[in-house]
């Protein structure tokens, strides 16, 4: 059984703001992932926030200006099934559609999903990890077959996030609010990797609440999407993915963003890949060079170096789904 | 193990145990130990280690006032409070969909949903998908086509199909193969019982 918690369930994002600055609290939103951390001692908690109640973090509504305002308690589901995002922000509702199962996309939210723990199976374990204030991350002498092949230093977990990649694909940004008020930073900017802090996968600090995440406007000529590798057909984390979003115009690439899942500690985004197909036809070419890209500086573990040929075969099958779309 | 000492010392903490505290006063009888001592929902404060915390369930259509700990799942609490065990544990952990009931229309997995999160929700279980003595649509189904082998999944597999076909009335076999792709059968029974679910979306209407 779970350890012992309290719980309290606030009725507005103030409390819950104040709650959630005491030490020992945790913040529950779905639920899919905490309790699972709870339960395998991962991380402890004396008292669980829910943030169920605050009904204004739910929902997709579109503002003034054309863009897309997505409350953090959104469910997977309810994103997947969308027909403005399904029509305009395809990559964000495939990346919601492949996440774990029915089950969990229609209780997770896109919040939770954001801000989930890593997967690694040492610190989901018995071990006491360089991530959990251990010594050591024992995947790099261990079984790291999943773990990153880019990113990685001292610690090699990958995000586990198959809606992030979208996201920043996306060029979305995140409302945070906090003990110190609110703030806004682009999604990309919200993901921590190990070289800057080995305890945290992003910059949430106690107090903090995602509240919102923002997509701007969809320009005309407009095409995204996201492919992911996995073992089985559910439930399954990405082994390697891409979420790709481009600009055409005249079947030129005015604009494109590249974002890797499953390869590294953070959504990994190739500015090299982007460039390599900017101003040019995607033809077979152009996908394979950029697809070569993306994996220039890999730099694969023991296990893993079968994610190298992955990640080109997803990115180059991508790029030409794309232009034949 | 540790933590399992941890959790045995608790469960029998100071003078009346919590557990012998609804066993003896059962079900039944709570509501009324409860009355006037309860606020209509969980509120907005914290509780105290040791305490229950009151809350009112909606199952199969039949409200019961209980207290639960904080920590309890909602798969705890409908199989060792409401003794509603058609809903099984397999995995506890998200990962097989045997403990799958409806919430609100929806299949969620109970094992991964606290007790107080489902307050104010609908949740229908297998035993919720009865007409009285008969069994429902869907579970005629799986009995029709051998949706099954050993019977563990099956209660899942069943609720699973009950939501899907709530939302997609006439789901292709790619919507079945989707929908029904949160629960396993270790049996590997999947060919009938993806044939069980298109014989339930006729036997529905
Ligand atoms: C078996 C299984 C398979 C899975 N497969 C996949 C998969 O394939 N792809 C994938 O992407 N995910 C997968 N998941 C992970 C994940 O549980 C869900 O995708 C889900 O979206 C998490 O959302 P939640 O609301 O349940 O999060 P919670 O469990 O409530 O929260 C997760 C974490 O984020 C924090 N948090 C949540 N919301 C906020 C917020 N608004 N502000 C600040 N912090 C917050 C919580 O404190 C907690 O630490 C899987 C999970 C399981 C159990
Ligand atoms: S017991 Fe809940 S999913 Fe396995
Ligand atoms: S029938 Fe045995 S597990 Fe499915």
């Amino acid at each position: 059984m779970i350890p012992w918690f309290t719980y309290s369930r606030p009725n507005s994002l103030k409390d819950a703001v104040k709650q959630l600055s005491v030490p020992g609290t945790r913040l529950h939103a779905g639920g899919t992932d905490l309790l699972g951390c709870l339960r395998d001692g991962v991380v402890a908690a004396d008292k669980l926030v829910s943030i169920s109640h605050l009904a204004e973090l739910r929902g997709i509504t579109r503002t003034g200006n054309g863009s897309v305002r997505i409350g953090a308690l959104t469910t997977l589901t309810e994103i997947a099934e969308h027909p403005y995002i399904m029509e305009h922000y395809a990559a964000l509702s495939e990346g919601a559609s492949s996440a774990a199962s029915p089950q969990l996309r229609n209780q997770g939210t896109i919040g939770g999903n954001i801000s989930q723990r890593p997967r690694c199976w040492y610190f989901r374990g018995d071990f006491h990890c360089l991530r959990k204030g251990g010594e050591a991350c024992y995947a790099v002498a261990g079984e790291n077959q999943f773990h990153c092949i880019v990113g990685g230093q001292s610690c090699f977990i990958v995000h586990p996030s198959d809606t992030a990649p979208a996201l920043i694909a996306l060029e979305a940004r995140v409302r945070i609010t906090g003990p110190q008020g609110t703030r806004t930073l682009p999604l990309e900017s919200f993901f921590v990797g190990p070289q800057k802090d080995f305890t945290r996968e992003n910059v949430l600090d106690a107090g903090d609440i995602l509240t919102e995440i923002l997509l701007p406007a969809p320009a005309a000529n407009h095409r995204s999407s996201y492919r992911k590798v996995r073992a089985r057909g559910a439930w399954d984390f990405a082994l390697a993915g891409v979420a790709l979003s481009v600009r055409f115009s005249n079947g030129i690439v005015q604009l494109a963003r590249i974002v890797l899942s499953g390869v590294a500690p953070v959504p990994w985004r190739v500015r090299e890949a982007e460039k390599i197909v900017t101003g040019k036809e995607i033809d077979d070419e152009t996908a394979s060079q950029a697809a070569a890209a993306c994996v220039k500086d890999a730099v694969p573990l023991a296990k893993n170096e079968y994610k190298l040929h992955l990640v080109r075969g997803v990115v180059e099958e991508a790029l030409l789904a794309m232009k034949q779309a | 193990m540790e933590k399992e000492k941890i959790d045995a010392a608790q469960e029998s903490s100071p003078g009346i145990t919590r557990r012998g505290f609804l066993q003896t006063v059962g079900i039944g009888t709570l509501e009324i130990a409860v009355v006037g001592a309860v606020a209509p929902a969980v509120q907005a404060e914290t509780r105290q280690r040791g305490n229950l915390v009151p809350l009112t369930l909606k199952v199969n259509g039949q409200r019961h006032e209980l207290h639960v700990e904080p920590r309890w799942t909602l798969l705890y609490v409908l199989r060792e409070k409401l003794e509603l065990t058609g809903t099984k544990p397999g995995c506890d952990r998200g990962e097989c969909g045997a403990c799958t009931v409806l919430i609100d229309d929806r299949p969620r997995y109970s094992c991964l949903t606290l007790a107080l999160e489902a307050d104010g929700h609908e949740i229908t279980t297998v035993e919720g998908l009865m007409h009285g003595e008969q069994l429902g649509p869907v579970q005629e189904a799986f009995v029709q086509e051998d949706g099954f082998q050993c019977g563990f999944c099956t209660p899942g597999q069943v609720v699973a199909a009950e939501g899907l076909l709530r939302h997609t009335a006439n789901p292709d076999i790619g919507e079945i193969r989707t929908g029904m792709s949160g629960n396993l059968c270790r049996c590997g029974a999947y060919g009938h019982i993806f044939k069980a679910v298109q014989r339930a979306a006729i036997l529905r209407k």
